[in-house]
């Protein structure tokens, strides 16, 4: 008992390979070149999940993208992925797959007590059913919904799939590679346009592997075969299959996901799992074709009940019969092509067209194969559970309100056809306000927003030669303006039969003393009723309506259910469908995987890793890093099992007592000339700079204009009309740009230049009481004394034949030199460092010692200069110039700046002398007062002080000048902590400066 | 993702560039006396405009230019970009 749905022959799968696959733990067969829903249907399985509210019984509705039932958990190369759509997942050799949204299984669904209690579910039963008795909601609903509902399960393992994105430019961007796709990409292509054609299936041709249409002499199938091969061979042109263009964004540019490897059972090595492709094209056309409207009727949910489009996909393409014993319900002609399809596979169909008496071609064809037809009558109900078993059917009254006698035939499928909607959706996200378009019932894409053009079935002209015709003219016009190439096309002879006018019937009344439930929105489970409720209720826009009843809100974002719905809110409302309108259609199209938008985006290579001349050398030595920002600086050289706690106290021990080395190539460095060089420091920073002589360095701060402190550092003068700046790490990027904003926009009168050297200079901070005589060794030429290179003094020199400079200023608050080196020479001086300062016991120092250093001589940094503070809450208000003009300073005299018991820089240390204080602690006077209790300032540095061993932190504190002395409390909710402290001047080492000046 | 022509270097993706605010806000000269209302005006004040906006653009990852860009900020249409010292029209 395999495969009985299969026919013997014909579709287009590889009948040669036969696949095994597993669903819900059995065991099942199907060929290469079926999806998991046509080899499913082939083992004639038609129940496949449960409905999100009702937990009604699912099977397949479609036979693509437009799926709203048949998603499954996937299982593939150790992997899970939820919410795969059975109808898009090629099917390969050992595919694992499970039903989602029911529980204990999907032939018992525990859930489904839900459509019996439908009473307690209508529309917006989210917002009112649940909200009482209030103290329900912990107790019974939540726990309730969230075991019953929600979809498959997210894996939560690390994904080991690669993600990749690509950047592409093409002349024409063609999004679909149905006739009109086609047709325009040959056409562009011959004029030797810059062609990429995206096609979401496996296989291109759209429409024409499914209708029954002759093109040139060659059937529709062959044709497109014919044209796709010409197109790869040219080298202007890419063809890309399963690559969905999912968004249309600014200034032309679209987003195409590409499914590389996902019908594979592994994949292949260096092969990324899926490519997210950026495109910028000039011109883009989109040939998206359309999805078949359902019909809707009582229990029109019911597993077998599918659109006749996807039964004769199923049919041509799969070689799988749906049902055997089909009924046909249509509005228009379309039905009767899967009706004919199906007799010819000596199948017997019924027709139920619920027009009067209509004429066409291809309605004289079923006629003649002896196809029943039965004309103004309608499936009233389907019938049966977990699948078709029955319809009820009636004849309707001219006028459609009206049911006569109801009769029940067995059936064992109910194809659909409520007529055509085209595929709108990437031209409404392009900007197309679209229009309604009469004669087929639905909306078409307007006046161009952007450089797209709608073509074919998306453009809702449904007849073949039409199609091909504008969309050949359309592709050779739009290349032609690009290329200036002019190759005429002539348009190959089109055999179609032609249809009549559909019915505008879309709804089937209740019969008398039913209820039964007619889906709209068949993943939500919105029903008609769901959708009266809420207009009783009073909404009336459609967004309103939409997100009250969560019609088109599921992830299908209602490809089959929007019009429908919009059908019956202006039937309702007697209004005509243009002036209900539509809801706004945004990207993704289709879901689109989180990996695929993160792409190689992930841990390391998030951002890129800066690493600094001397890196190697800290990591032979045991340096543990930390990031800081995109840098790798050494944390701490770890000797032996120390901690981080023991390494850092050693360090900064060293410091102040010998001689450490630091790497402090990652400070931000701008190197300044012009002859106005001067007047910006000037008008930069709150100091003045206009009489700093060469050879000499200066501490600044700059502002922003709102007079927030923005940065500091020093820089020093190199020559006469240049200079060298230095930022933190951090704002190095922020400060750079914040000058050329300046100099370019505010003051282009300024002849001044700058230019980032950050990555030019290697930087060795060398700090200490010994530092002088570790530079004497150094530089064994230069005059290093105290008078020769006074603090903040500069000398240019050379280091055993490599070009440095000397810097005297010191973070640390030690006797403190900086050097540097072009960047090549990085490594040389550090090792000539180590090498000659073994006699003075150097030893190298990460941030965690630099902090503690700078932390308990009172030193701001980052922590301090968080963005919230001003010159005086940093204490550093001295080196505010009252005789000139500088960026920022018309703020300062703001009234919260200036108020008396504004906040300042304090030091802190806990009565006990033992406790570490966390930073980011609140200060408070009384530690036991009610809540909320008032916050006086918080903890924005800590240390472990080696001066005087014991914890000291630096805190900004509500009138912090006048807190010396006073005992508060430091309280930490979240480290669950409450310390008595002691408020102290925030320069705890050295307070009068003297060791830098040594 | 916006596609900026930087009138030094050409067309450009939009994220090599980062946003600067209203291109028309004048930084007071320096030293002037000025009132309150004025100095809140060019550090704080501005317009949220709806439709055609002026506004400054510095072309980060390219040139490092700052220009000017007259966008749409509802439909992102641009209709010009000039350079820092062009006179706009
Ligand atoms: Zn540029």
């Amino acid at each position: 008992m395999s495969q009985t749905y299969r026919l013997e022959n014909g579709g287009l799968i590889n009948r040669y390979k036969k696949l095994s696959f597993k669903f819900n733990g059995k065991t099942y067969y199907g060929y290469e070149g079926d999806t998991l829903a046509s080899a499913l249907i082939a083992n004639g399985v038609h129940l496949v999940g449960r409905s999100f509210k009702y937990h009604r019984p699912r099977g397949f509705f479609g036979a693509g993208v437009d799926e709203p039932y048949a998603m499954v958990q996937l299982y593939r190369n150790d992997e899970t992925e939820p919410n795969v759509k059975a109808t898009e997942q090629e099917l390969f050799e050992g595919l694992e797959a499970k039903s989602v949204n029911c529980w204990p299984s999907v032939n018992f669904d525990i859930g489904a007590i839900n459509n019996f209690l439908k009473i307690f579910l209508p529309a917006g039963f989210y917002y009112k059913t649940f909200m009482w008795p209030k103290s329900f909601w912990y107790r019974v609903y939540e726990p309730f919904i969230r075991k019953a509902a929600g979809l498959g399960v997210v894996s939560t393992k690390h994904d080991k799939e690669r993600y990749e994105h690509k950047y592409e430019y093409c002349d024409l961007l063609i999004a679909g590679s149905g006739p009109s796709g086609l047709a325009s990409a040959y056409a562009a292509a011959k004029n030797s346009a810059r062609v990429i054609l995206a096609e979401d299936k496996p296989r291109f041709g759209g429409s024409l592997l499914t209708s029954d249409v002759n093109i040139g002499n060659q059937s529709g199938e062959d044709w497109a075969n014919r044209i796709i091969s010409e197109l790869k061979q040219m080298p202007n042109v890419v063809v890309k299959n399963r690559s969905q263009i999912f968004g249309y964004y600014d200034h032309n540019m679209l987003v195409m996901s590409e499914k590389v490897s996902d019908h594979l059972p592994k994949t292949k090595k260096y092969h990324p799992k899926q490519r997210l492709w950026y495109i910028r094209a000039k011109e883009v056309l989109i040939s998206s074709g359309s999805i078949e409207r359902p019909l809707v009727f009582g229990n029109n949910d019911t597993p077998g009940v599918m659109l006749s489009s996807a039964a004769k996909e199923y049919l041509k393409v799969y070689g799988v019969l749906v049902g055997k014993n089909p009924l046909v319900f249509t509005n228009n002609d379309s039905g009767y092509e899967t009706a004919i399809e199906f007799k010819k596979n000596g199948i017997n169909p019924i027709i139920l067209d619920s027009r009067v008496n209509p004429k066409s071609e291809i309605i004289d064809e079923a006629v003649n194969l002896g196809i029943k037809i039965k004309f103004s009558y309608v499936v009233v109900a389907a019938q049966g559970y977990k699948k078709v078993s029955s319809a009820d059917i009636s004849k309707i009254s001219d006028d459609k309100k009206k049911l006569g006698t109801i009769e029940n035939i067995k059936c064992d499928c109910i194809c659909v056809s409520g007529f055509w909607t085209p595929t709108i959706h990437l031209a409404s996200q392009s900007g197309n306000k679209t229009k309604f378009k009469e004669e087929i019932d639905a909306f078409v894409p307007g006046t161009s927003k952007q450089n797209e053009t709608t073509l074919g079935a998306a453009n809702g002209v449904f007849t073949l030669e039409e199609t091909l015709k504008s969309s050949f003219m359309a592709g050779q016009d739009l290349s032609k303006k690009i290329t200036n190439n002019d190759n005429k096309i002539s348009l190959p002879n089109v055999v179609e039969k032609k249809s009549s006018r559909h019915d505008k019937f879309w709804c089937v009344p209740l019969p008398e003393g039913k209820n039964y439930k007619r889906f709209l929105d068949f993943q939500n489970d919105v029903s008609v009723s769901d959708i009266e409720i809420a207009l009783k209720e009073g909404y009336r826009s459609i967004e309103h309506v939409k997100r009250y009843t969560t019609l088109g809100m599921a992830t299908d974002q209602g490809k089959t259910s929007n019009l429908n719905g919009l059908q019956l809110v202006s039937d309702i409302e007697n209004k005509v469908v243009p002036a209900v309108g539509h809801t706004t259609f945004r990207p993704p199209y289709t879901p689109i995987s989180i990996g695929a938008i993160v792409g190689r985006e992930v841990g390391k290579h998030s951002k890129p890793t800066r690493k600094t001349p001397m890196h190697s050398w800290h990591e032979n030595n045991n340096a543990v890093f930390v990031d800081a920002g995109v840098w790798l600086r050494p944390r701490y050289y770890k000797q032996g099992k120390e901690t981080l706690f023991e390494a850092s106290k050693r360090e900064a021990k060293n410091v102040r007592t010998n001689v450490g080395v630091c790497d402090v190539t990652t400070l931000g460095k701008i190197d300044i000339k012009g002859p106005d060089a001067a007047e910006f420091l000037n008008r930069v920073y709150t100091n003045a700079w206009l009489k700093l002589p060469v050879g000499k360095a200066r501490y600044g701060v700059m502002l922003r204009e709102d007079g927030i402190v923005m940065d500091d550092g020093t820089t020093t003068r190199i020559s006469e009309n240049h200079y060298h700046m230095t930022t933190t790490t951090a704002q190095a990027a922020n400060v750079l740009s914040h000058l050329e904003y300046y100099l370019q926009l505010v003051w282009p009168n300024l002849n001044v230049n700058v230019v980032s050297t950050t990555e030019q200079w290697a930087g060795a901070a060398i700090a200490g009481p010994k530092s002088r005589k570790l530079l004497k060794k150094l530089f064994p030429n230069n005059d290093v004394s105290n008078e020769g290179l006074p603090f903040m003094g500069y000398i240019e020199s050379d280091l055993f034949g490599v070009k440095a400079r000397i810097f005297r200023i010191s973070f640390s608050g030690e006797l403190a030199y900086e050097v540097n080196v072009e960047s090549d020479n990085g490594n040389f001086m550090w090792e000539k460092i180590i090498e000659l300062g073994q006699e003075f016991e150097v030893q190298p120092y990460g941030t965690e010692a630099l902090s503690t250093l700078r932390i308990e001589m009172g030193h701001v940094a980052g922590s301090e200069l968080d963005g919230r503070t001003i010159s005086y809450d940093t204490s550093l208000e001295g080196l505010i110039s009252k005789k000139k003009d500088f960026i920022g300073k018309r703020s300062l005299n703001r009234e919260a700046f200036t108020s008396s018991d504004r906040q300042k820089i304090v030091g802190v240390v806990p009565l006990d002398k033992k406790t570490s204080i966390p930073e980011g602690s609140h200060l408070v006077k009384d530690a036991k007062a009610t809540l909320p209790n008032k916050k006086l300032g918080h903890i924005s540095a800590s240390c472990w002080s080696v001066e005087y061993d014991n914890p000291f932190s630096l805190a900004i504190l509500k009138d912090g000048k006048n807190m010396i002395g006073e005992k508060l409390f430091v309280m930490s909710p979240l480290k669950n902590k409450v310390i008595p402290v002691e408020i102290v001047s925030s320069h705890y080492v050295d307070p009068k400066g003297e060791r830098v000046r040594s | 993702m916006l596609h900026i022509k930087c009138p030094h270097c050409g067309m450009r993706s939009q994220n090599e560039f980062s946003y600067g605010g209203d291109a028309s806000v004048k930084r007071p000269e320096l030293n002037k006396e000025i009132t309150d209302e004025e100095w809140d005006n060019f550090v704080y004040n501005r317009k949220s405009l709806r439709g055609k906006h002026l506004e400054l653009w510095q072309h980060l990852s390219g040139c490092r230019q700052w220009i000017k860009v007259e966008r749409d900020t509802a439909t992102h249409e641009i209709f010009n970009t000039y350079k820092a010292e062009e006179e706009i029209s």
